[in-house]
Protein backbone atom coordinates (compact mmCIF):
# COMPACT_ATOMS: atom_id res chain seq x y z
CA UNK A 1 0.00 0.00 0.00
CA UNK A 2 3.03 2.34 1.25
CA UNK A 3 5.17 2.80 -2.26
CA UNK A 4 7.20 4.85 -3.94
CA UNK A 5 6.89 6.23 -7.70
CA UNK A 6 3.53 4.89 -9.81
CA UNK A 7 4.47 3.39 -12.90
CA UNK A 8 2.38 5.73 -15.39
CA UNK A 9 0.88 5.09 -18.74
CA UNK A 10 -0.06 9.00 -19.54
CA UNK A 11 2.93 11.51 -19.39
CA UNK A 12 3.32 13.38 -16.75
CA UNK A 13 1.60 16.55 -16.60
CA UNK A 14 3.85 17.68 -13.85
CA UNK A 15 7.45 16.61 -12.72
CA UNK A 16 9.59 17.60 -10.00
CA UNK A 17 12.93 16.81 -10.25
CA UNK A 18 15.27 17.13 -7.07
CA UNK A 19 14.01 20.68 -6.01
CA UNK A 20 15.67 22.15 -3.08
CA UNK A 21 14.22 25.44 -1.59
CA UNK A 22 16.50 27.21 1.13
CA UNK A 23 14.95 31.11 2.46
CA UNK A 24 17.41 33.45 3.94
CA UNK A 25 15.98 34.16 7.51
CA UNK A 26 17.25 36.99 9.96
CA UNK A 27 19.19 33.98 11.90
CA UNK A 28 20.88 32.40 8.37
CA UNK A 29 20.00 30.02 6.14
CA UNK A 30 16.48 27.95 6.58
CA UNK A 31 16.26 24.83 4.64
CA UNK A 32 12.44 24.55 3.76
CA UNK A 33 12.46 21.66 1.08
CA UNK A 34 15.34 19.16 0.36
CA UNK A 35 15.13 16.55 -2.49
CA UNK A 36 11.70 16.53 -3.61
CA UNK A 37 11.19 14.20 -6.79
CA UNK A 38 7.36 13.77 -7.22
CA UNK A 39 5.50 13.22 -11.05
CA UNK A 40 2.11 13.30 -11.32
CA UNK A 41 0.00 12.49 -14.04
CA UNK A 42 -2.70 14.19 -16.09
CA UNK A 43 -6.02 13.63 -14.21
CA UNK A 44 -4.61 13.40 -10.92
CA UNK A 45 -6.11 14.12 -7.88
CA UNK A 46 -2.96 14.42 -5.41
CA UNK A 47 -2.95 15.41 -1.68
CA UNK A 48 0.36 16.74 -0.06
CA UNK A 49 -0.22 16.40 3.26
CA UNK A 50 1.59 16.99 6.53
CA UNK A 51 1.81 19.11 9.71
CA UNK A 52 2.24 22.77 9.44
CA UNK A 53 6.25 23.75 8.92
CA UNK A 54 6.95 20.58 6.29
CA UNK A 55 6.80 23.20 3.39
CA UNK A 56 3.64 21.50 1.90
CA UNK A 57 2.32 25.09 1.15
CA UNK A 58 5.66 26.30 0.05
CA UNK A 59 6.07 23.73 -2.50
CA UNK A 60 2.52 24.36 -4.17
CA UNK A 61 3.63 28.04 -3.92
CA UNK A 62 6.99 27.03 -6.14
CA UNK A 63 4.36 25.14 -8.80
CA UNK A 64 2.54 28.12 -8.72
CA UNK A 65 5.48 30.00 -9.84
CA UNK A 66 4.94 32.39 -6.88
CA UNK A 67 8.14 31.76 -5.52
CA UNK A 68 11.54 30.82 -7.12
CA UNK A 69 12.79 26.88 -5.82
CA UNK A 70 17.05 27.13 -4.95
CA UNK A 71 17.71 24.44 -6.99
CA UNK A 72 16.16 21.81 -9.10
CA UNK A 73 13.40 21.68 -11.63
CA UNK A 74 10.17 22.47 -11.98
CA UNK A 75 8.36 21.18 -15.53
CA UNK A 76 4.92 21.17 -16.60
CA UNK A 77 4.65 18.72 -20.06
CA UNK A 78 8.20 19.30 -20.10
CA UNK A 79 8.47 23.50 -19.63
CA UNK A 80 9.98 24.95 -16.96
CA UNK A 81 7.76 26.71 -14.33
CA UNK A 82 9.75 30.45 -13.83
CA UNK A 83 6.36 32.12 -13.07
CA UNK A 84 2.57 32.36 -12.29
CA UNK A 85 0.53 31.27 -15.15
CA UNK A 86 -3.12 30.30 -16.45
CA UNK A 87 -1.76 26.54 -16.79
CA UNK A 88 -1.76 26.52 -13.00
CA UNK A 89 -4.72 27.66 -11.24
CA UNK A 90 -4.45 28.66 -7.13
CA UNK A 91 -6.82 28.49 -5.06
CA UNK A 92 -5.96 30.38 -1.69
CA UNK A 93 -7.48 29.48 1.85
CA UNK A 94 -8.39 33.24 2.28
CA UNK A 95 -9.82 32.90 -1.03
CA UNK A 96 -8.42 36.37 -2.22
CA UNK A 97 -11.12 37.35 -4.68
CA UNK A 98 -10.92 40.68 -5.85
CA UNK A 99 -13.24 43.00 -3.76
CA UNK A 100 -14.71 45.36 -5.95
CA UNK A 101 -15.27 42.68 -8.44
CA UNK A 102 -18.75 40.95 -8.10
CA UNK A 103 -19.13 37.34 -8.35
CA UNK A 104 -19.41 37.12 -11.95
CA UNK A 105 -17.19 39.71 -12.78
CA UNK A 106 -14.40 37.60 -10.64
CA UNK A 107 -15.11 34.46 -12.61
CA UNK A 108 -14.81 36.63 -16.08
CA UNK A 109 -11.31 37.86 -15.08
CA UNK A 110 -9.09 35.54 -16.45
CA UNK A 111 -11.08 35.56 -19.32
CA UNK A 112 -11.04 38.90 -20.13
CA UNK A 113 -7.46 39.17 -19.67
CA UNK A 114 -6.81 36.39 -22.23
CA UNK A 115 -8.70 38.96 -24.73
CA UNK A 116 -12.12 36.57 -25.62
CA UNK A 117 -14.67 38.08 -27.05
CA UNK A 118 -17.02 39.50 -24.57
CA UNK A 119 -19.53 36.95 -25.70
CA UNK A 120 -17.05 33.99 -24.88
CA UNK A 121 -16.51 36.00 -21.90
CA UNK A 122 -19.94 35.80 -20.83
CA UNK A 123 -20.43 32.46 -21.76
CA UNK A 124 -17.42 30.90 -19.96
CA UNK A 125 -18.38 32.17 -17.03
CA UNK A 126 -22.00 31.51 -17.17
CA UNK A 127 -21.56 28.26 -17.23
CA UNK A 128 -19.02 28.24 -14.64
CA UNK A 129 -21.21 30.32 -12.35
CA UNK A 130 -23.64 27.90 -12.77
CA UNK A 131 -21.28 24.87 -11.90
CA UNK A 132 -21.02 26.19 -8.38
CA UNK A 133 -24.18 27.10 -8.24
CA UNK A 134 -23.97 31.06 -7.55
CA UNK A 135 -26.01 32.19 -10.89
CA UNK A 136 -28.53 33.70 -7.88
CA UNK A 137 -25.53 35.47 -6.52
CA UNK A 138 -23.83 37.11 -10.22
CA UNK A 139 -24.17 40.85 -8.86
CA UNK A 140 -22.81 40.06 -5.34
CA UNK A 141 -19.78 41.51 -4.27
CA UNK A 142 -17.26 38.80 -2.26
CA UNK A 143 -17.84 40.72 1.46
CA UNK A 144 -21.38 39.86 0.76
CA UNK A 145 -20.84 36.08 0.77
CA UNK A 146 -20.39 33.20 3.36
CA UNK A 147 -17.22 31.71 3.44
CA UNK A 148 -18.10 28.43 1.24
CA UNK A 149 -19.88 30.91 -1.47
CA UNK A 150 -16.14 32.75 -1.95
CA UNK A 151 -14.41 29.45 -1.83
CA UNK A 152 -16.93 28.28 -4.98
CA UNK A 153 -16.22 31.46 -6.46
CA UNK A 154 -12.69 31.16 -6.17
CA UNK A 155 -12.59 28.05 -7.94
CA UNK A 156 -15.05 29.00 -11.00
CA UNK A 157 -12.83 31.92 -11.31
CA UNK A 158 -9.85 29.08 -11.71
CA UNK A 159 -11.79 26.56 -13.58
CA UNK A 160 -13.11 29.43 -16.05
CA UNK A 161 -9.55 30.49 -16.62
CA UNK A 162 -9.13 27.07 -18.43
CA UNK A 163 -6.42 25.85 -16.28
CA UNK A 164 -4.55 22.47 -16.42
CA UNK A 165 -3.50 21.96 -12.73
CA UNK A 166 -5.78 23.28 -10.03
CA UNK A 167 -3.77 24.49 -6.98
CA UNK A 168 -5.44 24.24 -4.01
CA UNK A 169 -3.75 25.45 -0.63
CA UNK A 170 -5.98 24.25 2.51
CA UNK A 171 -9.02 25.57 0.46
CA UNK A 172 -11.32 24.51 2.81
CA UNK A 173 -9.60 25.16 5.94
CA UNK A 174 -11.61 28.60 7.30
CA UNK A 175 -14.64 26.77 6.65
CA UNK A 176 -16.87 24.78 9.03
CA UNK A 177 -17.87 21.07 8.77
CA UNK A 178 -21.11 20.61 6.96
CA UNK A 179 -19.55 23.43 4.35
CA UNK A 180 -16.32 21.67 4.33
CA UNK A 181 -18.10 18.20 3.62
CA UNK A 182 -20.46 20.27 1.33
CA UNK A 183 -17.96 21.40 -1.01
CA UNK A 184 -15.20 18.67 -1.04
CA UNK A 185 -18.30 16.72 -2.37
CA UNK A 186 -18.48 19.50 -5.17
CA UNK A 187 -14.94 19.26 -5.56
CA UNK A 188 -14.58 16.27 -6.55
CA UNK A 189 -18.10 16.27 -8.80
CA UNK A 190 -16.08 19.43 -10.42
CA UNK A 191 -13.48 17.35 -10.92
CA UNK A 192 -14.91 14.52 -12.02
CA UNK A 193 -16.94 16.39 -14.70
CA UNK A 194 -13.78 18.62 -15.73
CA UNK A 195 -10.87 15.71 -15.69
CA UNK A 196 -8.51 18.09 -14.38
CA UNK A 197 -5.35 17.74 -12.49
CA UNK A 198 -5.87 18.58 -8.72
CA UNK A 199 -2.86 19.07 -6.55
CA UNK A 200 -4.59 19.94 -2.95
CA UNK A 201 -2.53 20.72 -0.02
CA UNK A 202 -4.27 19.68 3.55
CA UNK A 203 -2.86 18.85 7.15
CA UNK A 204 -6.01 16.90 7.51
CA UNK A 205 -5.34 12.94 7.01
CA UNK A 206 -9.31 12.31 6.77
CA UNK A 207 -10.06 14.97 4.18
CA UNK A 208 -6.40 13.62 2.04
CA UNK A 209 -7.90 9.69 1.93
CA UNK A 210 -11.16 11.25 1.11
CA UNK A 211 -10.50 13.12 -1.74
CA UNK A 212 -7.16 11.74 -3.33
CA UNK A 213 -6.20 9.23 -5.98
CA UNK A 214 -2.75 9.75 -4.47
CA UNK A 215 -1.60 11.15 -0.97
CA UNK A 216 1.91 12.58 -0.83
CA UNK A 217 2.91 12.39 3.22
CA UNK A 218 5.79 15.25 4.24
CA UNK A 219 7.67 15.51 6.85
CA UNK A 220 9.00 18.71 8.58
CA UNK A 221 12.68 20.04 9.00
CA UNK A 222 13.55 19.89 6.50
CA UNK A 223 10.39 19.65 4.38
CA UNK A 224 11.12 15.89 2.66
CA UNK A 225 8.43 13.27 0.60
CA UNK A 226 8.44 10.69 3.16
CA UNK A 227 5.65 8.26 1.12
CA UNK A 228 3.28 8.46 -1.67
CA UNK A 229 0.36 6.57 -0.80
CA UNK A 230 -1.98 4.85 -3.72
CA UNK A 231 -5.67 5.46 -2.46
CA UNK A 232 -7.66 2.89 -4.54
CA UNK A 233 -10.86 3.33 -2.90
CA UNK A 234 -14.11 3.72 -5.40
CA UNK A 235 -16.24 7.25 -5.17
CA UNK A 236 -18.21 7.91 -3.62
CA UNK A 237 -15.59 7.03 -0.78
CA UNK A 238 -17.49 5.94 2.98
CA UNK A 239 -15.71 7.63 5.63
CA UNK A 240 -17.01 5.20 7.81
CA UNK A 241 -15.95 1.98 5.86
CA UNK A 242 -13.27 -0.49 7.53
CA UNK A 243 -11.45 0.20 4.19
CA UNK A 244 -11.28 3.67 4.61
CA UNK A 245 -10.18 3.69 8.09
CA UNK A 246 -7.19 1.26 7.78
CA UNK A 247 -6.03 3.49 5.28
CA UNK A 248 -6.30 6.93 7.51
CA UNK A 249 -4.84 4.60 10.08
CA UNK A 250 -2.15 3.85 8.41
CA UNK A 251 -1.27 7.11 6.40
CA UNK A 252 -2.03 8.53 9.96
CA UNK A 253 0.85 6.37 11.53
CA UNK A 254 3.17 7.68 8.65
CA UNK A 255 2.66 11.03 9.73
CA UNK A 256 3.20 10.83 12.99
CA UNK A 257 6.12 8.76 13.04
CA UNK A 258 7.93 11.98 12.58
CA UNK A 259 6.03 14.13 14.42
CA UNK A 260 6.79 11.95 17.81
CA UNK A 261 9.65 9.52 16.91
CA UNK A 262 9.24 7.95 20.16
CA UNK A 263 6.14 6.74 19.97
CA UNK A 264 6.43 5.34 16.26
CA UNK A 265 8.76 3.41 17.63
CA UNK A 266 6.86 2.21 20.47
CA UNK A 267 3.91 1.06 18.26
CA UNK A 268 6.48 -0.79 15.86
CA UNK A 269 7.89 -2.83 18.50
CA UNK A 270 4.18 -3.83 19.32
CA UNK A 271 3.70 -4.97 15.91
CA UNK B 1 -23.38 17.56 -12.96
CA UNK B 2 -23.31 21.46 -13.02
CA UNK B 3 -27.26 21.06 -11.44
CA UNK B 4 -27.00 18.74 -9.08
CA UNK B 5 -24.63 21.09 -7.11
CA UNK B 6 -27.47 22.35 -5.06
CA UNK B 7 -25.98 24.91 -1.74
CA UNK B 8 -27.99 25.05 1.02
CA UNK B 9 -27.24 28.50 1.83
CA UNK B 10 -28.37 29.37 -1.40
CA UNK B 11 -31.75 30.04 -0.83
CA UNK B 12 -31.54 31.09 2.78
CA UNK B 13 -29.51 34.05 2.13
CA UNK B 14 -32.04 34.47 -1.48
CA UNK B 15 -35.03 34.36 0.88
CA UNK B 16 -33.89 37.03 3.19
CA UNK B 17 -33.13 39.38 0.75
CA UNK B 18 -36.64 39.14 -1.14
CA UNK B 19 -38.17 39.72 1.93
CA UNK B 20 -36.18 42.69 2.36
CA UNK B 21 -36.66 43.82 -0.89
CA UNK B 22 -40.36 42.76 -0.37
CA UNK B 23 -40.45 44.97 3.22
CA UNK B 24 -38.42 47.77 1.72
CA UNK B 25 -41.03 49.28 -0.39
CA UNK B 26 -42.80 51.31 2.10
CA UNK B 27 -41.94 51.48 5.27
CA UNK B 28 -37.84 51.51 5.10
CA UNK B 29 -38.21 54.32 2.83
CA UNK B 30 -39.98 56.28 5.31
CA UNK B 31 -37.85 55.00 7.93
CA UNK B 32 -34.87 56.35 5.91
CA UNK B 33 -35.98 59.84 5.79
CA UNK B 34 -36.68 59.75 8.78
CA UNK B 35 -32.85 58.48 10.01
CA UNK B 36 -31.89 61.24 7.58
CA UNK B 37 -33.86 63.90 9.26
CA UNK B 38 -32.83 62.69 12.44
CA UNK B 39 -29.14 63.29 11.43
CA UNK B 40 -29.82 66.55 9.90
CA UNK B 41 -31.43 68.13 12.74
CA UNK B 42 -28.55 66.46 15.53
CA UNK B 43 -25.94 67.84 13.28
CA UNK B 44 -27.34 71.49 13.18
CA UNK B 45 -27.32 71.75 16.79
CA UNK B 46 -23.99 73.17 17.67
CA UNK B 47 -23.75 75.67 15.17
CA UNK B 48 -27.45 77.13 16.13
CA UNK B 49 -26.05 76.53 19.80
CA UNK B 50 -22.86 78.54 18.45
CA UNK B 51 -24.61 81.57 16.97
CA UNK B 52 -26.55 81.91 19.87
CA UNK B 53 -23.38 81.96 22.05
CA UNK B 54 -22.17 84.84 19.66
CA UNK B 55 -24.98 86.36 20.11
CA UNK B 56 -25.18 86.36 23.23
CA UNK B 57 -21.80 86.81 23.89
CA UNK B 58 -20.82 90.18 21.74
CA UNK B 59 -24.57 91.89 23.11
CA UNK B 60 -22.93 90.88 26.48
CA UNK B 61 -19.73 92.51 25.93
CA UNK B 62 -21.27 95.68 23.73
CA UNK B 63 -17.83 95.13 21.31
CA UNK B 64 -17.82 96.93 17.91
CA UNK B 65 -15.30 95.10 16.54
CA UNK B 66 -17.28 92.31 15.72
CA UNK B 67 -20.80 92.32 14.53
CA UNK B 68 -23.69 90.14 15.68
CA UNK B 69 -24.79 86.93 13.40
CA UNK B 70 -27.77 89.24 12.57
CA UNK B 71 -25.35 91.78 11.24
CA UNK B 72 -23.46 89.14 8.89
CA UNK B 73 -26.52 87.86 7.58
CA UNK B 74 -27.58 90.86 6.25
CA UNK B 75 -23.96 91.51 5.00
CA UNK B 76 -23.95 88.03 3.64
CA UNK B 77 -27.31 88.90 1.54
CA UNK B 78 -26.20 92.07 0.24
CA UNK B 79 -22.78 89.74 -0.72
CA UNK B 80 -25.38 87.97 -2.50
CA UNK B 81 -27.71 90.07 -4.18
CA UNK B 82 -27.03 93.54 -3.41
CA UNK B 83 -29.66 96.21 -2.30
CA UNK B 84 -28.62 96.69 1.05
CA UNK B 85 -25.50 98.79 1.64
CA UNK B 86 -24.99 99.25 -2.12
CA UNK B 87 -20.68 99.44 -2.10
CA UNK B 88 -18.26 97.93 -4.02
CA UNK B 89 -19.10 94.58 -2.48
CA UNK B 90 -22.73 94.58 -3.02
CA UNK B 91 -23.60 91.52 -5.20
CA UNK B 92 -20.44 90.49 -6.29
CA UNK B 93 -20.62 86.93 -4.57
CA UNK B 94 -20.96 84.82 -7.60
CA UNK B 95 -17.73 86.35 -9.65
CA UNK B 96 -15.83 85.54 -5.96
CA UNK B 97 -17.29 82.47 -5.69
CA UNK B 98 -16.94 81.91 -9.30
CA UNK B 99 -13.05 82.53 -9.27
CA UNK B 100 -12.25 80.47 -5.87
CA UNK B 101 -14.17 77.20 -7.27
CA UNK B 102 -11.89 77.64 -10.21
CA UNK B 103 -8.64 78.30 -8.33
CA UNK B 104 -9.34 75.61 -5.94
CA UNK B 105 -10.64 73.06 -8.25
CA UNK B 106 -7.78 74.32 -10.99
CA UNK B 107 -5.14 73.60 -8.06
CA UNK B 108 -6.87 70.15 -6.64
CA UNK B 109 -7.25 68.56 -10.23
CA UNK B 110 -3.51 69.31 -11.33
CA UNK B 111 -2.92 67.88 -7.82
CA UNK B 112 -4.84 64.81 -8.39
CA UNK B 113 -3.88 64.43 -11.80
CA UNK B 114 0.22 64.06 -10.99
CA UNK B 115 -0.43 62.92 -7.70
CA UNK B 116 -2.34 59.88 -7.94
CA UNK B 117 -0.55 58.30 -10.87
CA UNK B 118 2.95 59.33 -9.70
CA UNK B 119 1.83 57.59 -6.28
CA UNK B 120 0.57 54.35 -7.84
CA UNK B 121 3.83 54.07 -9.58
CA UNK B 122 5.86 55.06 -6.19
CA UNK B 123 4.14 52.85 -4.67
CA UNK B 124 4.83 49.77 -7.01
CA UNK B 125 8.13 50.42 -8.09
CA UNK B 126 10.79 50.16 -6.06
CA UNK B 127 13.50 52.07 -7.44
CA UNK B 128 11.14 54.94 -8.22
CA UNK B 129 10.58 55.16 -4.72
CA UNK B 130 14.20 55.24 -3.70
CA UNK B 131 14.73 58.10 -6.05
CA UNK B 132 11.96 60.24 -5.45
CA UNK B 133 10.72 59.91 -1.74
CA UNK B 134 13.77 61.52 -0.27
CA UNK B 135 13.07 64.35 -2.21
CA UNK B 136 9.37 64.31 -1.69
CA UNK B 137 9.84 63.95 2.04
CA UNK B 138 11.89 67.07 2.23
CA UNK B 139 9.76 68.94 0.35
CA UNK B 140 6.42 67.64 2.17
CA UNK B 141 7.25 69.74 5.73
CA UNK B 142 7.94 73.22 4.13
CA UNK B 143 4.84 74.71 4.75
CA UNK B 144 2.92 75.93 1.81
CA UNK B 145 2.95 79.44 2.99
CA UNK B 146 6.69 79.55 2.64
CA UNK B 147 6.66 78.65 -0.58
CA UNK B 148 4.27 82.64 -1.60
CA UNK B 149 7.11 84.58 -1.94
CA UNK B 150 8.64 81.82 -4.72
CA UNK B 151 5.55 81.01 -6.23
CA UNK B 152 4.39 84.84 -7.15
CA UNK B 153 8.07 84.97 -8.61
CA UNK B 154 7.34 82.05 -10.71
CA UNK B 155 3.80 82.66 -11.63
CA UNK B 156 3.75 86.29 -11.19
CA UNK B 157 0.41 87.90 -9.53
CA UNK B 158 -2.52 86.37 -10.08
CA UNK B 159 -4.26 83.33 -10.35
CA UNK B 160 -1.44 80.83 -11.43
CA UNK B 161 0.21 81.66 -8.24
CA UNK B 162 -2.88 80.81 -6.28
CA UNK B 163 -3.70 77.64 -8.17
CA UNK B 164 0.06 76.64 -7.22
CA UNK B 165 -0.21 76.83 -3.44
CA UNK B 166 -3.69 74.97 -3.43
CA UNK B 167 -1.41 72.35 -6.06
CA UNK B 168 1.44 72.11 -3.14
CA UNK B 169 -1.05 72.22 -0.51
CA UNK B 170 -3.35 69.35 -2.07
CA UNK B 171 -0.66 67.39 -4.08
CA UNK B 172 0.72 65.84 -0.56
CA UNK B 173 -2.07 64.34 0.91
CA UNK B 174 -3.31 62.32 -2.19
CA UNK B 175 0.32 61.68 -2.98
CA UNK B 176 0.80 60.24 0.35
CA UNK B 177 -2.74 58.52 0.49
CA UNK B 178 -2.18 56.76 -2.72
CA UNK B 179 1.47 55.64 -1.99
CA UNK B 180 0.00 54.28 1.51
CA UNK B 181 -2.83 52.92 -0.51
CA UNK B 182 -0.64 50.89 -3.17
CA UNK B 183 1.51 49.79 -0.32
CA UNK B 184 -1.18 47.65 1.44
CA UNK B 185 -2.49 46.35 -1.31
CA UNK B 186 -2.90 42.28 -0.25
CA UNK B 187 0.21 39.88 -2.03
CA UNK B 188 -2.64 37.47 -2.46
CA UNK B 189 -4.32 40.23 -4.69
CA UNK B 190 -1.18 40.41 -6.64
CA UNK B 191 -0.99 36.17 -6.96
CA UNK B 192 -4.42 35.54 -7.64
CA UNK B 193 -4.37 38.39 -10.83
CA UNK B 194 -0.97 37.02 -11.67
CA UNK B 195 -1.85 33.07 -12.00
CA UNK B 196 -4.67 34.52 -13.67
CA UNK B 197 -2.56 35.49 -16.59
CA UNK B 198 -2.66 39.45 -15.71
CA UNK B 199 0.95 40.47 -15.27
CA UNK B 200 3.01 43.49 -15.76
CA UNK B 201 1.79 47.24 -16.68
CA UNK B 202 -1.35 45.17 -16.72
CA UNK B 203 -1.90 45.20 -12.97
CA UNK B 204 -1.93 49.06 -12.72
CA UNK B 205 -5.44 48.81 -13.97
CA UNK B 206 -6.76 45.43 -12.71
CA UNK B 207 -5.17 45.40 -9.14
CA UNK B 208 -3.43 48.64 -7.95
CA UNK B 209 -5.78 51.05 -8.88
CA UNK B 210 -9.03 49.45 -7.28
CA UNK B 211 -7.40 48.14 -4.38
CA UNK B 212 -5.67 51.73 -3.74
CA UNK B 213 -9.10 53.29 -4.57
CA UNK B 214 -10.36 53.62 -0.76
CA UNK B 215 -6.92 55.37 0.02
CA UNK B 216 -7.07 57.46 -2.78
CA UNK B 217 -10.41 58.71 -1.98
CA UNK B 218 -8.85 59.30 1.92
CA UNK B 219 -6.43 61.67 -0.22
CA UNK B 220 -8.75 63.06 -2.24
CA UNK B 221 -10.83 64.48 0.34
CA UNK B 222 -7.81 65.29 2.99
CA UNK B 223 -6.34 67.02 -0.33
CA UNK B 224 -9.81 68.93 -1.51
CA UNK B 225 -10.09 70.05 2.15
CA UNK B 226 -6.67 71.84 1.77
CA UNK B 227 -7.61 73.39 -1.21
CA UNK B 228 -9.90 75.40 0.52
CA UNK B 229 -8.33 76.28 3.74
CA UNK B 230 -5.32 77.29 1.08
CA UNK B 231 -7.29 79.15 -1.09
CA UNK B 232 -7.05 82.38 1.22
CA UNK B 233 -3.47 82.43 1.16
CA UNK B 234 -3.23 81.43 -2.62
CA UNK B 235 -5.55 84.75 -2.98
CA UNK B 236 -3.18 86.75 -0.72
CA UNK B 237 -0.97 86.67 -4.07
CA UNK B 238 -2.75 90.04 -5.17
CA UNK B 239 -5.49 88.98 -7.14
CA UNK B 240 -8.56 91.13 -7.32
CA UNK B 241 -11.34 88.83 -7.20
CA UNK B 242 -11.88 85.88 -4.79
CA UNK B 243 -13.61 84.81 -1.88
CA UNK B 244 -9.65 84.71 0.12
CA UNK B 245 -9.16 87.66 -1.55
CA UNK B 246 -12.64 89.46 -0.01
CA UNK B 247 -11.67 88.37 3.45
CA UNK B 248 -7.76 89.72 2.68
CA UNK B 249 -9.60 93.24 2.44
CA UNK B 250 -12.12 92.97 4.94
CA UNK B 251 -8.88 92.17 6.89
CA UNK B 252 -7.62 95.72 5.77
CA UNK B 253 -10.94 97.50 5.75
CA UNK B 254 -11.49 96.39 9.08
CA UNK B 255 -14.72 94.68 8.41
CA UNK B 256 -15.45 91.98 10.36
CA UNK B 257 -19.26 91.32 8.61
CA UNK B 258 -16.90 90.92 5.11
CA UNK B 259 -14.40 88.61 6.96
CA UNK B 260 -16.57 86.79 8.55
CA UNK B 261 -19.35 86.14 5.74
CA UNK B 262 -16.09 84.75 3.68
CA UNK B 263 -15.56 82.15 6.23
CA UNK B 264 -19.23 80.81 6.21
CA UNK B 265 -19.23 80.55 2.23
CA UNK B 266 -16.00 78.93 2.35
CA UNK B 267 -16.96 76.59 4.88
CA UNK B 268 -20.43 75.83 3.14
CA UNK B 269 -18.57 75.46 0.17
CA UNK B 270 -15.99 73.14 0.95
CA UNK B 271 -18.73 71.08 3.43
CA UNK B 272 -20.26 70.96 0.24
CA UNK B 273 -17.85 69.73 -1.87
CA UNK B 274 -16.34 67.36 0.63
CA UNK B 275 -19.81 65.74 0.16
CA UNK B 276 -19.89 65.31 -3.00
CA UNK B 277 -16.51 63.68 -2.87
CA UNK B 278 -18.37 61.26 -0.17
CA UNK B 279 -20.41 60.72 -2.37
CA UNK B 280 -18.27 59.53 -5.55
CA UNK B 281 -16.27 57.74 -2.73
CA UNK B 282 -18.99 55.79 -1.59
CA UNK B 283 -20.71 55.23 -5.48
CA UNK B 284 -17.13 53.56 -6.23
CA UNK B 285 -16.52 51.81 -3.12
CA UNK B 286 -19.62 50.33 -2.86
CA UNK B 287 -17.84 46.85 -3.10
CA UNK B 288 -16.26 47.78 0.38
CA UNK B 289 -18.09 47.34 3.71
CA UNK B 290 -16.00 49.69 5.22
CA UNK B 291 -16.62 52.10 3.91
CA UNK B 292 -20.30 53.19 3.46
CA UNK B 293 -20.09 56.22 5.62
Amino acid sequence: MLDRGESPTAPPILRIDNLHKVYQASNGPVEALRGIDLTIHKGEFVCLLGASGCGKSTLLRIIAGFEKASSGSVAVYGFEVNRPGPDRGMVFQDYALFPWLTVKENIAFGPTQRRLTSKEVAATTERFMAMVGLTAFADRYPHQLSGGMKQRVAIARVLANDTDILLMDEPFGALDALTRSKLQEELIDIWKATKLTVIFVTHSVEEAVLLADQVVVMTAGPGRIDCQVRIDLARPRDVSSPEFNALRRDVTRRLTSHIAPDRALASTADS
Amino acid sequence: MSQSINLSPVPVVADADSIAAVAAVPSSQTRKLGAGLRTIALGLVVPLVLLLFWHVTVRWTGTRLVPTPFGVAVMMWDFAFGGIYDDAYSGTLPIHFWKSVQRVYGGFFCAAALGIPLGLMIGRIPLLRALLDPTLSLLRPIPVTAWLPLSMIFFGLGAKSAIFLVFLGAFFPILLNTIFGVKSVDVRLFEAAEMLGCAGPKLFRAVVLPAALPSIFNGLRLGAAFAWILIVVGEMTGVPEGLGAVIMDGRSLSRTDLVITGMIIIGITGFVSDRILLALSNYFLRWSPQHHA
